[in-house]
């Protein structure tokens, strides 16, 4: 295999054009620096025909929206990627079971996630001051705050300012009225004194700028908005950073294996496979932004043999350790008063127009951190696995169940829009002995050493998933509906999902103040290396009951600030 | 209206019909309209991999003509047509069937296994295929196989095959376009989202608290651009 290398030196490469990297490549830009992004999937524009989605009907594919090994969420779904890539394996240590969702295309996961963008707060940073668990961030709400009102502002977010103690007002657009279901949802919180407040999601219900649109309420998120009326990395970072002061130079179909460096210790660039013609190739740059996912970014500075045996910037031995993923754990329920609806469009914005976050105090608790609800119900468009399995409410109606003929036709028009379902997303308490670290025995199909995963959850976990359930339960019996299933069992983790099932994993590349206990510092900077960056949510003390996204692009402008004013000091 | 001059009225900023004029309408540059409009042109965006892959599956031959007409027979007994909506068979169910066969291998046997049961079914009682047996005597085969909760053991196997079907047919017929309108699904159009009808409200008991509503879009003003004050307000709504 040969190295060739490319003739151009850029102020900066970034390795990931996700939500981290696209923030770094349009800060950059702003500030009139020359940018290489790599990724490792094809271009993808959301307004491209060719690969659009939006607006289709079922019917338009032959299998319906259904499942696909290319696109795990479903075929309309616009992530390319799953839990599995096609010779790129990883592997579980002893029998934990971690799962990775990877995503390869410009853009990244933020082509389909679910846009719910919440600002830590101030308690959230400060967790071990809190209750004496995990440990505090090297920096605090205050800190980020400026850069929240100023993602608010560039990126776009409706919600309301509710005043809360830790669930922060900030710059949003208007929410959204609920949906019926979401009436009945409200009504079951407060009469339970769960706290229920319009949900937060960048999805832009009021014009932020001429570039993009509003939203049409369309419902498909998940699809990647053609009229950008979403946040996707592509269509609201890397496209506007493309056309800003600097260059931007995109490396699509390459895949980084490591961080190169020269004889005086600093980063030199990249190297990397370009996937159309096999070859390795390496990038230069003042500066090195690792942006690839906080697995991915771990597993590159493990394989950088260059900075050391142990991996680049791992003196401390904490590069893949205290990997954490939200905690999850859904429910649903048939709710007899919502069958025989009238029909109407109620699509909506992609997503749950009402959320509770955390409500409680968990000193008074079994376990040390919160979660919030996410509601999802209604008369959504049908799609592969409409239907299965809805003959089984006729139990819940005192009915036989199965059958067939025109009385089946009437019960699926009876029972259209009748079901409600909650996901508690909750914090996972950071530990050293949840981590990725490089598999001694496997390589991908480039020769480069793969990520190997132990994890386990603590009594923390456990009991948090419990009390969700325990509420996901009273919530629709005070809805007076059915609840699905059986109560999940302690065997059974109290129906927890598996971790990285969630899809927010963080820490790999935690930050401090000290080099013993950190990786970076609190700007995000290698404490061993100081022209690298990382601007994933590896750096991530701490996950918060909050996803992680909106903290991602907060830190990953605060990050590349600072970037830009070194480069200009001629400190790296 | 076309959906296609919808799209286009939308956004221009006006909701024709409805209740929404904008009154400051600020249109993209580069025409945001002309994009949708021509991504309506081609069918479901697919990658090149994904398009060859799904040639193939279509091009691969899976049930024969024989099983398709004995799964024909079942998705329309599942399904018949109504007065106002067509079969499972008009709505090409057994076409979805077969395709979902070639694309999750597993239902392979399941469902051959499955029509073939129903056959042995057939010749067993009736002394003939169930194509040629009369529709009386397939009802009441159809009869012991499609209640879970009645079934005797001699016919699980049986149930569990109807009970798979079932659920194929209710997916393809109701993913189907005369699915789709028989349902009365009338979303995934671009359109304006103000909250639940009132006469719905009023049929169930549940209501829009007006400090809620105060801070939701007016939706009149969606298309004039944001304005806040420094504490997050916005001056504009």
């Amino acid at each position: 295999m040969q190295i060739k290398e490319t003739p151009k030196e850029y102020d900066a490469v970034i390795v990931g054009s996700g939500a981290g990297g696209g923030m770094s490549a349009k800060v950059l830009s702003d500030a009139g620096l020359k940018v290489a992004v790599i990724e490792a999937g094809p271009f993808f524009d959301p307004k491209d025909p060719e690969t659009m989605t939006q607006m289709k009907w079922p019917y338009e594919s032959p299998r319906r929206g259904g499942w696909t090994k290319e696109r795990n969420f479903g075929e309309l779904d616009m992530a390319y990627g799953g839990w599995n890539l096609d010779g790129e394996p990883y592997t579980q240590k002893d029998d934990s079971n971690f799962m990775w969702f990877r995503s390869r295309m410009l853009g990244g996961r933020t082509n389909h996630w679910g846009r719910i963008s919440l600002r830590f707060g101030p308690k959230d940073f400060k967790g071990h001051t809190q209750d004496g668990l995990g440990d505090d961030w090297p920096i605090g709400y205050e800190d980020v705050k400026p850069y929240y009102d100023k993602l608010d502002k560039m990126i776009g977010v409706f919600g309301s300012n509710e005043g809360l103690p830790n669930d922060p007002d900030g710059f949003f657009l208007p929410p959204p009225k609920p949906r019926l279901h979401e009436l009945y949802y409200i009504k079951a919180a407060k009469k339970l004194g769960v706290t229920v407040i319009p949900s937060r999601l960048s999805i832009l219900t009021k014009r932020i700028n001429a570039e993009r649109g509003v939203c049409f309420y369309c419902n498909q998120c998940n699809r990647s908005c053609s009229a950008y009326a979403d946040f996707s990395s592509g269509s609201c970072l890397i496209f506007p950073a493309q056309k800003s002061n600097g260059q931007v130079d995109l490396y699509n179909n390459c895949m980084v294996r490591e961080v190169v460096m020269n004889k005086e210790g600093k980063a030199r660039g990249v190297s990397y496979i370009n996937k159309e013609d096999g070859r390795s190739y390496e990038i230069r740059g003042k500066v090195v932004i690792l942006a690839a996912s906080a697995c991915s970014t771990a597993r590159i500075l493990l394989n950088s043999k260059d900075g050391g045996s142990a991996g680049l910037g791992n003196s401390s031995g904490l590069v893949g350790k205290y990997l954490h993923d939200s905690t999850g754990s859904g429910r649903g329920g048939f709710i007899p008063a919502l069958m025989d609806r009238k029909m109407y469009n109620e699509d909506g914005v992609g997503g749950m127009h009402v959320y509770s976050p955390w409500w409680l105090d968990n000193s008074k608790l079994d376990f040390g951190r919160g979660y919030h609800i996410e509601v999802w119900g209604g008369m959504g468009m049908p799609n592969y696995g409409f239907g299965m399995g809805m003959d089984g409410f006729n139990k819940f109606m005192g009915i036989s169940e199965g059958g067939y003929g025109d009385k089946l036709r009437d019960d699926v028009k009876r029972y259209y829009g009748a079901t409600i379902g909650f996901g508690g997303r909750g914090e996972c308490i950071a530990r050293e002995d949840n981590y990725c670290e490089l598999d001694p025995d496997v390589v991908d199909q480039w020769g480069i050493p793969v990520l190997r995963f132990k994890y386990s959850f603590s009594d923390h976990e456990l009991n948090q998933a419990k009390h969700m359930q325990q509420t996901f339960e009273q919530l629709i019996d005070a809805m007076g509906g059915h609840v699905f299933g059986d109560t999940p069992t302690k065997e059974q983790n109290y129906g927890l999902n598996k971790g990285g099932e969630i899809i927010h994993e963080v820490g790999t590349t935690r930050m401090g103040n000290d080099p013993a206990t950190s990786v970076c510092n609190k700007y995000q900077q290698l404490h061993d290396v100081d022209n690298v960056y990382i601007t994933d949510a590896g750096p991530f003390v701490s996950q918060a009951d909050k996803n992680c996204t909106w903290t991602i692009m907060a830190l990953s402008m605060r990050a590349s600030e600072h970037i830009v004013e070194q480069l200009n000091k001629r400190n790296i | 209206m076309k959906r296609r001059e919808t799209i286009k009225t939308l956004l221009a900023g006006s909701l024709a019909g409805g209740a929404v004029v904008s009154s400051q309408s600020c249109k993209t540059e580069g025409g945001v309209e002309g994009v949708i409009e021509e991504a309506f042109s081609v069918g479901v965006g697919r990658t090149p991999e994904e398009r060859e892959r799904d040639r193939k599956l279509l091009a691969e031959d899976f049930l024969t003509d024989d099983e398709l007409g004995t799964l024909a027979i079942l998705c329309d007994i599942i399904l018949p047509a109504t007065p106002t909506a067509g079969s499972a068979t008009e709505a090409e169910v057994p076409d979805f069937i077969n395709f979902m066969s070639k694309d999750a291998p597993f239902l392979k046997v399941p469902i051959r296994g499955g029509l073939a049961w129903v056959n042995n079914e057939a010749l067993k009682r009736f002394d003939d295929s169930f194509e040629a047996i009369t529709e009386k005597q397939r009802i009441e085969i159809v009869d012991d196989i499609a209640y879970p909760d009645k079934v005797t053991p001699e016919f699980n196997q049986g149930m569990k095959f109807f009970d798979r079907l079932r659920g194929l047919v209710l997916t393809g017929y109701y993913t189907s376009k005369i699915g789709i309108e028989d349902l009365g699904y009338v979303g995934n159009r671009p359109n304006v989202w103000d909250g639940v009808p009132a006469e719905v409200l009023k049929d169930h008991d549940v209501d829009y608290d007006p400090e809620w509503i105060a801070k939701c879009i007016n939706q009149e003003k969606r298309n004039e651009l944001v304005q806040w004050d420094d504490e997050g307000n916005v001056l504009n709504n």
